[in-house]
């Protein structure tokens, strides 16, 4: 992405956001049951779809790089599962904040979605450790891309299976029994798509960052510096 | 003022819940972090490529016909092989 596209991305994120936060703190009424705790809701949600969906991007853009073999979409596939891994971490810490709040622990182990979220995001944390102790870079993006596409199949394969479980404290938000009034479905979906649109800006940043340290890497190779 | 009453009413009386300030600020934290790693990222390579620069000016063989074919024929495929 060029220097404006990066521009207008980045500009487009601070509005969103700055609008979410106006809907969340002055227009979504307060809930009946949580108070103004539930204003959690509408940055730990969005961060844990956003960072889900990351990873499963990450297995389709390794997809794309296992059968054309650019190494483009090894990078974007690389950047996308970093980026989530990131996310991933607000996911955990907010979630944590909002169940002391809420049940008056930090952390629930008997609660299938918090768990499961923490095996997925063990599981990719492992894969930097896996791509970085590979050493030529060919075989390094090829094996990143096979872990990125079992990684990213466990992903929805995880996320039914939480959903089929039968005891849960933890609440619903999509589906047929969640049925959030009016203004805090709209609060919704804007905080979701400015989350969106951070997880893209800052993904564009990352590659642009990585795409000129490589050109740099080449040229001093090339020139014989390094 | 008649539009800020309503929204006021969005507002907790008494604001007991900061465990809803400690998760944004742990998100606003979160992003921070990233972006002053990123910041030092970038200034350590805007380091090596004012110093790759001043060393290609001062390097005499920079402008050899030969090497500056090379240049023009390997970067994509150097390129290509470099890591992540």
């Amino acid at each position: 992405m060029n220097s404006r596209g990066l521009r207008v991305l980045s500009i487009s994120t601070v509005a969103a956001f700055c609008v979410s936060l106006c809907l969340v703190f002055f227009y979504a009424p307060i809930e009946a049951e949580e108070g103004f705790l539930q204003k959690i809701f509408y940055l730990h949600v969005p961060l844990a779809i956003v960072s889900l969906c990351g990873f499963v991007i990450g297995a389709l853009l390794a997809i794309a790089h296992l059968r054309t073999g650019d190494q483009r979409w090894d990078l974007r596939s690389y950047v996308a599962i970093h980026m989530s891994l990131i996310f991933g971490v607000g996911v955990l810490l907010t979630g944590s904040i909002w169940a002391r709040g809420s049940w008056g622990h930090w952390w629930v182990w008997s609660e299938p979605t918090l768990v499961s979220f923490l095996i997925v995001f063990l599981l990719y944390a492992t894969y930097q450790p896996l791509r970085f102790a590979i050493e030529d870079p060919e075989r390094q993006a090829r094996y990143a891309s096979v872990f990125a596409i079992t990684a990213g199949a466990f992903v929805p394969l995880n996320f039914l299976a939480v959903r089929l479980s039968s005891s849960y404290l933890h609440p619903r938000v999509l589906g047929s029994s969640s049925n959030l009034p009016a203004p805090m479905a709209l609060t919704f979906v804007v905080s979701l798509a400015a989350m969106a649109l951070l997880f893209a800006t800052l993904c564009s940043y990352e590659m642009t960052a990585k795409r000129t340290r490589i050109l740099l890497k080449s040229r001093s190779r090339i020139l014989g510096y390094r | 003022m008649t539009m800020i009453a309503p929204l006021a009413s969005t507002l907790p009386e008494h604001s007991n819940d900061g465990y809803v300030a400690a998760a944004y600020i742990v998100f606003l934290a979160i992003v921070l972090i990233y972006v002053a790693i990123m910041a030092i990222r970038l200034s350590r390579m805007e380091r090596d490529l004012r110093e790759l620069r001043t060393r290609a000016e001062q390097d005499p063989h920079t402008e050899q016909p030969g090497r500056a074919e090379t240049h023009e024929r390997t970067p994509a495929r150097e390129r290509e092989r470099e890591t992540v």
